[in-house]
């Protein structure tokens, strides 16, 4: 029996981005010995990306905002799939994870009288963001990791999970390989918080990194978990779409919340075209009192280009389709057009948006303050993932916690711009603080070493073999995916998919890559595969079996919202042979509270 | 198609050498596209690192044609394509494999430094008051993307090799944001003079000048943090006042 470097924790983290490190946070200041696990280095995770802000109702700017108006928002942008509990909680325990985060060190843009700025964001009704300029996830997370590395916390950097191991129906621990020498790494825990984000990279145009392969949805499925909410996948509406290689490269929704615009080739401004009936009364229907609600005047309605990010891609898209799109299969986003407005409009924008400016000046020889950016729809965020209960973010299986973008529940059909970051710290700190509980009443379980071992040489196989790259078999995957079960859907289209994706599946079995275990990429690619294939067939299989249109999941075969959908999530499980079974689940009880908070606010 | 040629670094602690791959360049390509592209067509081990592809995570440190840069913010458009590019690895760092280095020196050299302890809070509900114009320079610092890059040209690590004296440019900035920021109460002078080998820097500006985020790193931090490390403890007036000082 081969011998493995062996670790032991009370608390063993799995993702290092916001949620992971506020989780690690709360565990070790509960007192229990804390491992995280990272696939890349500290600080790299895909927290630094989130560029708008932090969704908290402090008030500072607008001091009509409160929790039961954040609440409200969130369970209308998520056409009310979202689980109320978690919604309520993360409404009210924003504003709190975001002061202390200030009281370790963050520095946040101010007020004139010396608070944290808000600022505007698509479905918010007043100015909710506590921000950095536009890159609030890195100050984020540096904040999160320069606290952390003085807590006592092990950190194990570019270190990937191949299984988690279960023992008498509870966590035991996970099986891993670090990257550097390709060795195994075998950690022992009582408990285990997946904080491994998304999974971006199961499509073609994406803003996600390799990392975003569905690493933490596809282990809690295979270790018995649920899934929820498959079928929803956020399109971010704006992302770069030219030149080629920047092809899905988020620009911030911060552009819009600065007075931006969307235009079609004929000029015209069509987000007015389209307002859905539960935001009419939210939204301005003119040009100029947009612009004022963008300045910061209360008494003004917000502009259409700030609505929902599922709509504001379909609106897109529709104009593309119709022949009114730029010339690289986009729209116009422009924010240089506030130079009619505001005397030092480029001083301005370059101050509010220095890393889009940067971006797109570098990238794309294109000065923002001058001319408009051409842009499109990019894969950018996953509403569904492992089910889990609201206070204690644990899953189904006993000492398996999910926080996080890899969790489901807080954001329903669709997540507003804003609420990714506070998710993270508030359900991050929860997770921590209900694992450190568990790990405290469960002794260690014993680990079944005939299933790390059969795991071990099973990873080793494709060096083993002769045959083709891991890296085509994920590109076609990409492909399909984008093209079948993308932002647009139809049922005979995901049907071919679903077939697609069980002969990817027997390719991906045969990979072979070249070269030794030693920090070799298409060894990682071949070992992501699995993970990337069983994220795929659940969006499928959820988003077949959702015949209507909601949120961020279109069927252009049922274009309209179907009520009877409405009253229940899509759950999918791993069954006894091994298949994957799809069940509606009605929704969790909303309690006559929150329901008369809702109502209050329509 | 146009074509590009890309000399390589391949290799891991034992040595290596350069190899040339030859590749399709499309409009806009950075250096990482290529990379990419030879990575899935041609060598499926070639190691890098990269995360955002957009120079907000500083995974992707490497030596373009000789120049610390972020292959995911070098445009092929700015470089002579008449002529193989070269992308090797950052020399500072110890060598893991082709583009890959050891960086976890950075990490244990940040750990040292002592960690931010702000004032007591301005209002009775926890919070702090500061105003934007407060806060705008430690904001410079605060951009930094942790890629490394500076301390990969600086000298004193780069040909001196001094990293147990030295904590190197990153770090000095990271000690600014710290000394600088509004709130903090901590003093970190006495560790700056002593082991964190502040006056090693010799102000060449060679970090400032490859800094992807643009920070002015020499003129903004370090030079500042020299001046009050001087003021503390080469300053015999300044000395003599605070003898006299009432604590």
């Amino acid at each position: 029996m081969p011998e493995y470097q062996t670790f032991e924790h009370d608390v063993l983290i799995i993702g290092a981005g916001g949620a992971g490190l506020r989780a690690a946070i709360e565990a070790s200041a509960a007192g229990v010995k804390v491992g995280v696990i990272t696939k890349s280095l500290l600080g790299k995770a895909h927290t630094v990306m989130a560029e708008g802000g932090i969704a908290a109702a402090m008030g500072n700017v607008d001091d009509r905002d409160n929790w039961r108006v954040h609440f409200a928002d969130t369970m209308r942008g998520g056409q009310y799939l979202n689980n109320p509990r978690m919604a309520e909680l993360h409404a009210k325990e924003a504003p709190d994870r975001v002061r202390e985060l200030e009281a370790w060190g963050a520095v946040f843009d101010r007020t004139a009288d010396g608070r944290i700025l808000q600022r505007n964001f698509g479905g918010h009704k007043y100015p909710r963001l506590a921000h950095v300029g536009d890159r609030t996830g890195l100050e984020m997370i540096r904040t999160l990791q320069d606290h952390g590395i003085h807590q006592g916390i092990d950190v194990h950097m570019e270190c990937t999970v191949v299984t988690l191991l279960k023992s008498g129906g509870r966590m035991a621990g996970a099986f891993c390989y670090e990257r550097e020498r390709g060795r195994y790494k075998l950690f022992r825990a009582k408990a285990i918080v997946l904080a491994t984000g998304g999974i971006g990279r199961a499509f073609k145009i994406t803003s996600n990194s390799w990392e975003y392969t569905g690493d933490g949805h596809s282990l809690a499925y295979h270790a018995g978990a649920t899934l929820m909410d498959m079928e929803f996948v956020q399109f971010h509406p704006t992302g770069m779409i030219w030149p080629p290689s920047v092809r899905g490269l988020l620009v911030t929704e911060g552009v819009r919340g600065e007075g931006g615009i969307l235009v079609n080739n004929q000029g015209k401004r069509f987000m007015f075209d389209d307002i859905p009936a539960n935001y009419k009364s939210q939204t301005a229907d003119n040009p100029e009192e947009g612009w004022r609600y963008t300045q910061g005047d209360k008494s003004a309605r917000r502009p259409p280009e700030l609505l929902t990010r599922d709509h504001v891609a379909r609106c897109i898209m529709r104009e593309v389709r119709e022949g009114r799109g730029s010339p690289h299969g986009g729209v116009f986003l422009d924010i240089a057009w506030i130079k009619e407005k505001l005397p030092n409009a480029a001083e301005i924008i370059k101050k509010k948006l220095p890393s889009m400016y940067h971006q797109f000046k570098q990238l794309g020889d294109i000065d923002i303050t001058k001319e408009p950016m051409e842009i499109g729809p990019t894969t950018h965020y996953m509403m569904g993932g492992v089910r889990v209960d609201g206070d204690t973010q644990m899953s189904d299986v006993p000492g398996l916690f999910a926080a996080g973008e890899c969790a489901a529940g807080l954001h329903g059909a669709n997540r507003l711009g804003g609420n990714s970051l506070s998710d993270l710290v508030v359900f991050g700190q929860r997770a921590g603080e209900y694992a450190a509980k568990f790990a405290k009443k469960h002794s260690p379980a014993d680990i079944d070493m005939s299933q790390v071992d059969a795991t071990a040489r099973q990873a080793l196989e494709p060096f083993e073999r002769t045959g083709e790259s891991p890296y085509q078999v994920q590109h076609d995957l990409q492909d399909m995916m984008q093209d079948k079960v993308g932002i647009v859907r139809l049922e005979n289209e995901m049907e071919q998919a679903l077939d697609g994706i069980l002969k990817l599946r027997e390719r991906a079995k045969h990979v072979a890559v070249p070269g030794n275990r030693e920090y070799n990429p298409g060894w990682h690619t071949a070992l992501d595969l699995p993970n990337l294939l069983t994220v795929s067939e659940a969006i499928t299989r959820a988003a077949l079996l959702r015949k209507e249109s909601r949120g961020a999941h279109f069927r252009d075969d049922y274009p309209a919202k179907d009520e009877t959908y409405g009253t229940f999530n899509l759950i999918v499980r791993e069954g006894k042979d091994g298949e994957m079974t799809v069940t509606r689940e009605p929704l969790p009880p909303l309690s006559d509270e929150l329901k008369k908070v809702i109502e209050e606010m329509k | 198609m146009a074509q590009a040629t890309f000399k390589i670094w391949r290799g891991d602690r034992t040595g290596g050498h350069f190899t040339d791959y030859t590749t399709e360049i499309t409009d806009g390509m950075v250096v990482l596209d290529a990379i990419h592209h030879i990575q899935a067509q041609q060598a499926n081990d070639l190691a890098v690192r990269w995360n955002c592809k957009a120079g907000k995570c500083g995974s992707c440190s490497a030596e373009i044609n000789g120049m610390p840069k972020l292959m995911c913010m070098t445009r092929l458009n700015t470089l002579p394509l008449d002529q193989p590019i070269t992308v090797q690895p950052m020399k500072t760092f110890p060598l893991l494999k082709d583009l890959v280095t050891d960086v976890s020196w950075n990490f244990e050299v940040k750990k040292k430094i002592k960690k931010f302890k702000p004032r007591k809070p301005d209002a009775s509900d926890g919070t702090w008051r500061m105003q934007q114009s407060d806060v705008d320079r430690v904001q410079e610092f605060r951009k930094c993307i942790e890629c490394f890059l500076c301390q990969d040209v600086c000298h004193v690590l780069r040909d001196h090799h001094m990293h147990a004296e030295f904590i190197g440019p990153r770090f000095l900035v990271y000690a600014a944001a710290l000394e600088m920021h509004p709130l903090d109460t901590e003093d970190r002078l006495e560790d700056l003079r002593k082991t964190d080998g502040i006056g090693l820097c010799n102000i060449t500006k060679c970090c400032t000048k490859v800094c992807p985020e643009s920070i002015t790193i020499t003129d903004n931090a370090i030079i500042p943090l020299k001046e009050r490390v001087v003021d503390r403890f080469f300053d015999p007036l300044g000395r003599l006042f605070r003898v006299f000082r009432p604590k």
